[in-house]
């Protein structure tokens, strides 16, 4: 019990918790974006990989990392408006069409490594973000660890949050966003245009998605590598019916799962020899599920979320 | 000023394939006129208002509306926006309100410019409440829409015409969904616009209102205009000839004896999910030769009585009894064997089923009956010939009775619905709204068959939101109200409402 609350009083606890959250909390952003307009974005685990591996290649062939980090953004643009064109004009099946998007643009991501790099054993490095180390505030006790010695991505993904609340609370377009979730009738009888506004926010829902995977290969780690999306993407899929949709809330359940997650690691190294391993790597999926089941009770959904609209037809 | 013209449809015609929409229809509206268009279920009604919309694109004839100054201009055709631009309003009977956000918001939405960084909420909301005194249209401007009330939602969506500046406010049947009382104070605010220079269409099929508060009427029947008079002019036979072609049937409503309680509901509860299925206490007895009217605004109730009579819902306390028999544990399947013939609300979803055939539709309360299976196997003819028989009898047109069940027009599934409830010679009929969406001729068809099986002896029980059907058809009133039934002390329509709207009576 004592280890726990040493744990849980760590500066690197939460310094770590903070950093698995990040690429979870752009997920979330974008597939709340997407959502909030009416369609659901299940490309999104594909449009990790694809994120993870377009900002690493980038840099990788000698763009700078902030070039790296807008190649990924476009791609995952890239893939949203392929998942838009299909669901909104065409208006097909949400789901069947990104899970399509998930596997096309994992096996392309996959296929473009390959072919570039055909024989490498272990996969090539790039040098990552640092963490910006901020003179003052880093000396701070406990804060400066936590905060101030994360990349330049890290507070990125805050900024948005703060970005993505306004947008959606104070501006016209956020409440012609939330209109067209809704109902999307309210949107057109006032001489906007439903397929502008749910192709946009598929296509920005989707840059935000990709920078996410670009966190995972250009500052949590520095290569890219099969399988290291491993489920992000789903977890945001289900952080966003957590959140009930609404930014502030996304930031508090990414940070959740980033605690769990990181408290895992570091009981598995306490009281490993006790209990299997795989235990605890199952621990903050079971644990974002129990958060689910109550969250979702009363979750609110976008009333149109997964109705296709079309033109001229009531 | 009254006499200087706002608008003028000329020789609009519009057609949808083989079928003729709209024929050569055409119209003025003058400044400050209340001009009430009338007619049956597709006489082309909406679709004329459509094309002054801009959503549909007329086959031939033009429009011309006034400008400020009143200067008549051609509007381009096939423009919401532009109409809307040109001063032209529209109030859809569905409404096109985003219940996730507040009354501004939805009202705001689309006049303002979309990337600016910050709104000038202030400034919509002093205009929005300088609509509302000018006009008289109150409602709470913060709340989400989705807790507002229907009579609210409908004042949001006229003040959205109103923001935009609409000199012409077209209303698509806008008291489909008000109470009574409602749709007076409804008038009254348009009385209050139309003062102010405002110009309204509002199409209708209630006469009662269009007499009441419209100073012209044009009447449609099948796309074309067949009259137009001023309301002063008018009365209440004549118009309905109008609309139908000849004059609508008397319905022979006279009182018969009733006889013994064909279904009794005694302290029947059930906790629904919503207010709309949830009853408390509620009694009720329905005798043979006799039809009993639930009257109440939409939502009170209605569908919990409703699921209870079909059997779809268990409640949780009280007594079912179908003819002086209990039923103990009441399922859909009891509730049929017991005799017991429903016409449901949604045709569509809970009348048919679809992919099947109209055939099969016909038989499909009846499965266990030897004329249609014989040890489990269908007798595939003994079912065509039923279906031929009973699609001659009760004038089903469509397709065929071997085309999906979904191809029929919503007139032609309710008549097939008819055709296999009356055909069982139900003790009980549940008729729940059966003839909303229905033009007049398939209505009063509804209702003869509805008398008809009173005749036969059967009892029926006739929930409405349309006081006048139930006023031209129940032997006995009750009123439904969060829940609770009431017997209505009168047939006087004031009163009745006046229970429906909750207030003592």
């Amino acid at each position: 019990m004592m280890d726990i609350l040493n744990i849980l009083l760590s500066e690197s606890f939460w310094a770590a918790s903070l950093r698995i959250a990040t690429p979870l909390i752009f997920g979330v952003l974008g597939a709340l974006i997407c959502e909030r307009a009416g369609v659901l974005n299940l490309g999104i685990e594909g449009i990790f990989v694809v994120g993870a591996m377009c900002g690493w290649m980038a840099v990788w062939l000698g763009a700078g990392l902030w070039g790296g980090v807008l190649v990924a953004a476009l791609a995952g643009a890239f893939f949203g408006l392929l998942h838009a064109i299909l669901t909104v004009p065409l208006g097909l099946s949400q789901h069947v069409s990104g899970l399509g998007i998930t596997l096309f643009a994992t096996s392309v991501s996959y296929y473009t490594y390959r072919t570039a790099l055909p024989n490498v054993s272990s996969p090539p490095r790039i040098e990552p973000f640092q963490p910006l180390d901020l003179p003052m505030l880093s000396d701070l006790p406990f804060l400066g660890t936590v905060l101030f010695q994360q990349t330049a991505l890290t507070w990125l993904a805050l900024l948005l949050v703060a970005v993505v609340w306004y947008v959606m609370n104070r501006t016209a377009l956020g409440v012609a966003l939330q209109a067209v979730g809704d109902n999307p009738d309210s949107v057109d009888a006032q001489g906007l245009s439903v397929y502008g506004l749910r192709i946009g926010a598929i296509v920005v829902g989707s840059a935000l998605m990709a920078l996410g995977g670009a966190f995972l290969t250009m500052s949590a780690f520095d290569a890219f590598f099969f399988g290291m999306v491993n489920g992000r993407g789903w977890v945001c899929i289900a952080l966003v019916i957590f959140a009930s949709w609404r930014p502030g809330k996304a930031l508090l359940g990414a940070l959740l799962f980033g605690a769990f997650d990181a408290l895992q690691v570091r009981l598995q190294t306490e009281i490993g020899a006790l209990v299997p391993g795989q235990v605890f790597l199952m621990a903050p999926y079971v644990l974002s599920i129990i958060a689910l089941v109550v969250a979702a009770r009363s979750a609110d959904y976008p009333r149109a979320l997964l109705t296709p609209w079309f033109k001229g037809q009531r | 000023m009254k006499d200087s013209t706002v608008l003028k449809l000329n020789g609009l015609s519009k057609r949808f394939g083989p079928v003729i929409a709209n024929d050569n229809v055409s119209l003025t509206l003058n400044k400050g006129e209340v001009l009430a268009l009338l007619g049956e279920n597709g006489a082309g009604k909406t679709t004329l208002m459509n094309m002054l919309f801009g959503h549909y694109l007329p086959d031939s004839g033009t429009i011309e509306v006034a400008d400020d100054s009143g200067f008549l201009h051609p509007l381009p055709l096939g423009h919401p926006q532009v109409a809307l631009a040109a001063g032209v309003g529209m109030v859809h009977q569905h409404f096109t309100l985003a219940e996730n956000i507040s009354a501004l918001d939805n009202i705001t939405l689309g006049s303002e410019p979309l990337f600016a960084v910050r709104r000038n909420r202030r400034a919509a909301r002093r205009r929005i409440e300088s609509i509302m005194a000018q006009s008289g249209l109150n409602a709470p401007l913060d709340l989400p829409v989705g807790r507002l009330s229907v009579g609210e939602r409908q004042r949001i969506e006229i003040l959205k015409a109103l923001y935009r500046q609409a000199r012409v406010l077209v209303l698509d049947e806008p008291t489909a969904v008000l109470t009574p009382q409602e749709a007076d104070a409804l008038f009254e605010n348009i009385r209050m616009m139309t003062n102010e220079g405002l110009s309204v269409i509002f199409i209708s099929h209630k006469l009662r209102e269009v007499l009441a508060f419209s100073d012209r009427i044009a009447v449609l029947r099948h796309g074309r205009k067949v009259g137009e008079m001023a309301t002063s002019d008018a009365d209440e036979k004549s118009i309905a000839r109008l609309m139908v072609g000849a004059e609508t049937p008397e319905l022979a409503s006279s009182r018969m004896a009733p006889g013994a309680p064909v279904l009794t509901l005694s302290g029947i509860s059930v906790t629904g999910r919503s207010k709309r299925d949830t009853l408390n206490e509620l009694n009720l007895t329905v005798h043979a030769h006799e039809i009993l009217g639930i009257a109440g605004v939409s939502g009170n109730g209605q569908s919990g009585l409703a699921n209870v009579i079909s059997g779809t819902t268990e409640p949780e306390q009280g007594l079912i009894k179908v003819n002086e028999t209990n039923i103990g544990a009441p399922n859909p399947t009891a509730m049929v064997r017991a005799g017991v013939g429903r016409i449901p609300e949604d045709r569509h979803r809970e009348g048919i089923v679809g992919a099947m055939s109209v055939a099969e539709n016909m038989i499909i309360e009846r499965l266990d009956d030897p004329d249609v299976q014989s040890r489990g196997l269908l007798r595939r003819e003994a079912i065509q010939d039923n279906a031929e028989r009973l699609a001659k009898a009760y004038d089903v047109r469509g397709p065929g009775v071997d085309a999906p069940a979904r191809l029929l027009s919503g007139g032609n599934i309710q008549k097939l619905i008819l055709a296999r409830v009356f055909e069982r010679s139900p003790s009980l009929i549940l008729a729940n709204q059966p003839t909303r969406g229905l033009d007049m001729g398939a209505a009063a068809e509804v209702g003869r068959r509805l008398l008809e099986a009173r005749a036969r002896g059967a009892g029926v029980v006739l929930i409405s939101e349309d006081l006048d059907e139930i006023l031209g058809l129940a032997d006995r009133i009750m009123v439904i109200r969060d829940g609770e039934l009431h017997e209505a002390p009168s047939r006087d329509r004031e009163q009745i409402g006046l229970m429906m709207a909750g207030e003592p009576a």
